[in-house]
């Protein structure tokens, strides 16, 4: 027996759609066997992971907060994979937006106004997609592999945050706790929907609906599409490969670097040593479930949170460890993978001497 | 001092080496394997484990190097069978590995590891200075310099290698002229992921005998980065190991003589060096250009 793949005529429509949900579905199956080997029921399990955290209302604000960043970095990056560009360094990018939307509350915690948020929201923009720019940069002057460098600036990026809040931006009043200063309320993301989510979640939304507008009508959308599939073509059509490597990094950066700021502003409220539970990876994995398209992409983002509000449910339930969540993560981006091919190719099983007969008949 | 700070450097560089050389040879045949970090990972965990179990650092290392095989057989099906992206399938063997090393090692956190035993090579152990610093080492550093000639003779200097380097320069005419491209691809992505998996029991079996969650602190990155410093020469592989293995250590020894620098910054220096380095090498087309395997992640697909 031999697994055969043969090319379908045109890329099934059918399974473009579906190929992601087969994904879940094999996550779902692939977990609950996990779950039976270490010993715990897995129907229980499965429902505590995957359906509970729906049922009430504290876990569903906990899920939508955990898929605000996710859905906003994965967008970006969407626009960076579409374009064959391999930005991984995310997590990078969203701590240094998150550091420099903190500069206003930190080091000017009395400038309080109205102009705050906004300055903030800018700066962390801003912070992130330069930090972007680095390996963008690097890799158009350069032609260094970009997805090198810009893991490497996550562990830079993760270093600096950590030398901050434990040196200069450590909180004054804070008993030498590694943390910088409470942010004021002019400094602080409001709720909305009567403190359903922060005001983190519309604006994460309404870009994402934007840019997929962006993708599919307009001319920087078709550019972003062809340079990805075929950067000859493109390039005969006068669009620069450079110039969209710049481009798609900084702009994936500026959201990474704004989920980081929306992230202190209106989840933690001050920075700590450690601001991220790896979302800029977890991420990588939205971007591809959504199979890079923004509005499945913030589907992809309420999966990915489940997992993270599951893990912990699961834990405090039935004692079963939350790295189960960062398991199930890794085996949903296989499947997706491994789904994929389902849209180019059909598969098929042959034993050696049927396709050694067929070969005889040509 | 001298010879102290030469033992950590030759500790620090044998990981990176290992690792680098197995995934030098992925790369050779035309496969772009980015969850070196992942098999690394795994081949930590499951060596501490099952040298914790046993009692025998052998059987540790043993099954490290299984794991690291296994999640590469992973990495080959969805890449060279079913032709997945190879760029997203080695992030995803990354994210799975760091993930199932955590649900495993969380039993072993804290618990007292074994320490591989060192082997005195007779008579060149005894000279002053270069015997304990080069032949009182344990086996794995040996075992890393020995994968180094194997994968420089053979590659350049046997059939084999000839095969492994047409795969990897072009997979059409090697196809044509009746190589398997995906058997040989797979089996050179089977060496790489047995290798990530004994530089993982280094890292645990010998550079800090414990497990610690995500103890390889990106060290399968540097890795995958020294092979393209190396561009694709298994000598140079050496070189930049223990390049990288200098600057790592520069953090232990700055602290030893209370440096006024953040260790922050000291701790950061493996990774900037790894990008300043990665942009001087990659500047320099001449270098890269003429050794860079021609269908480096490019996918195959056989037309029957």
């Amino acid at each position: 027996m031999r697994i055969e793949l043969v090319k379908r005529k045109e890329r099934s429509q059918f399974m473009a759609l579906f190929s992601p949900l087969i994904a879940v579905g094999m996550t779902v199956l692939a977990a609950g066997i996990i779950f039976a080997v270490t010993g715990h029921n897995p129907l229980e399990a499965l429902y505590k992971f995957f359906i509970e955290p729906l049922t009430q209302q504290w876990s569903l604000e906990a899920t939508i907060n955990k898929a605000t960043p996710l859905i906003l970095i994965g967008c970006g990056l969407a626009v960076c994979y579409l374009s064959n560009n391999w930005n991984i360094g995310a997590e990078g990018q969203f701590v240094v937006g998150a550091l420099f939307g903190s500069i206003l509350p930190v080091l000017f915690p009395s400038f309080e106004n109205v102009a705050t948020l906004p300055l903030m929201l800018i700066f962390g923009a801003v912070g992130g997609a330069l930090w972007a720019l680095i390996p963008a940069v690097l890799k158009t002057r350069f032609n260094t592999n970009e997805i090198l460098t810009s893991l490497m600036l996550v562990y830079v990026a993760s270093l600096i945050l950590d030398y901050l809040v434990r040196g200069p931006w450590r909180d004054p009043d804070g008993y030498n706790f590694p943390e910088s200063r409470i942010f004021s309320d002019a400094a602080t993301l409001p709720d909305v929907f009567g403190g359903l989510m922060s005001l983190s979640t519309p604006i994460t939304i309404l870009i994402a609906v934007i840019l997929a507008v962006v993708l599919a009508k307009t001319l920087k959308g078709f550019e972003i599409r062809v340079m990805g599939e075929s950067p000859r073509a493109g390039g005969f059509a006068g669009f620069s490969a450079k110039g969209l490597t710049l481009f798609s990094f900084a702009l994936a950066g500026g959201l990474a670097g704004l989920a980081g700021t929306m992230e202190v502003s209106g989840g933690l409220n001050q920075l700590l040593p450690v601001i991220s539970p790896g979302y800029g990876f977890t991420a990588i994995i939205v971007a591809f479930l959504g199979r890079l398209n923004p509005i499945a992409i913030i589907v992809a983002g309420f999966v990915l949170a489940l997992s993270y509000i599951g893990g912990e449910g699961v834990q405090s339930a039935m004692g079963v460890s939350n790295k189960i969540a960062s398991v199930i993560q890794g085996l949903l981006l296989f499947f997706v993978l491994a789904c994929d091919t389902l849209i180019l190719y059909r598969v098929r099983m042959v034993s050696r001497r049927v396709s050694a007969a067929e070969v005889s008949h040509v | 001092m001298f010879e102290a700070v030469l033992l950590t450097v030759i500790t620090a560089a044998t990981p990176i080496l290992i690792a680098a050389i197995g995934e030098l040879v992925a790369e050779r045949s035309g496969v772009l394997n980015l969850g070196v970090e992942g098999m690394m990972i795994m081949g930590a965990v499951i060596g501490f484990a099952v040298a914790n179990q046993t009692g025998s650092g052998t059987l540790g290392v043993i099954a490290a190097v299984a794991a690291g095989m296994a999640m590469s057989a992973l990495f080959g099906f969805l890449v060279l069978i079913l032709v997945a992206n190879q760029v997203a399938t080695g992030l995803a063997l990354t994210i799975l590995g760091i993930g199932f090393s955590g649900l495993i090692g969380e039993a072993f956190i804290g618990v007292p590891g074994l320490i591989l035993p060192e082997l005195y090579i007779p008579v060149l152990s005894e000279i002053p200075f270069i015997g304990p610093v080069f032949f009182q080492q344990d086996a794995i550093v040996y075992l890393g310099f020995a994968l180094v000639a194997v994968v420089a003779y053979v590659l350049f200097k046997t059939r084999l290698g000839l095969v492994l380097r047409a795969v990897g320069n072009n997979h059409g005419s090697a196809h044509a002229l009746g190589y398997s491209v995906i058997k040989v691809r797979f089996m050179a992505v089977l060496f790489g992921g047995g290798c990530a998996g004994l530089a993982g029991a280094y890292m645990s079996l010998a550079y800090t005998p414990q497990w610690v969650e995500n103890m390889t602190a990106g060290r399968g990155w540097i890795a995958l980065a020294l092979v393209v410093f190396s561009s694709w020469l298994p000598l140079r592989v050496i070189v930049g190991a223990y390049l990288f293995g200098a600057v790592s250590v520069l953090n232990l020894h700055a602290q030893a003589v209370e440096l006024d620098i953040p260790s922050q910054l000291l701790s950061s220096l493996p990774y900037l060096a790894t990008i300043v380095v990665l942009v001087l090498i990659s500047a320099n087309r001449r270098l890269t250009l003429v050794n860079t395997p021609a269908c480096l992640g490019k996918p195959f697909v056989p037309d029957r």
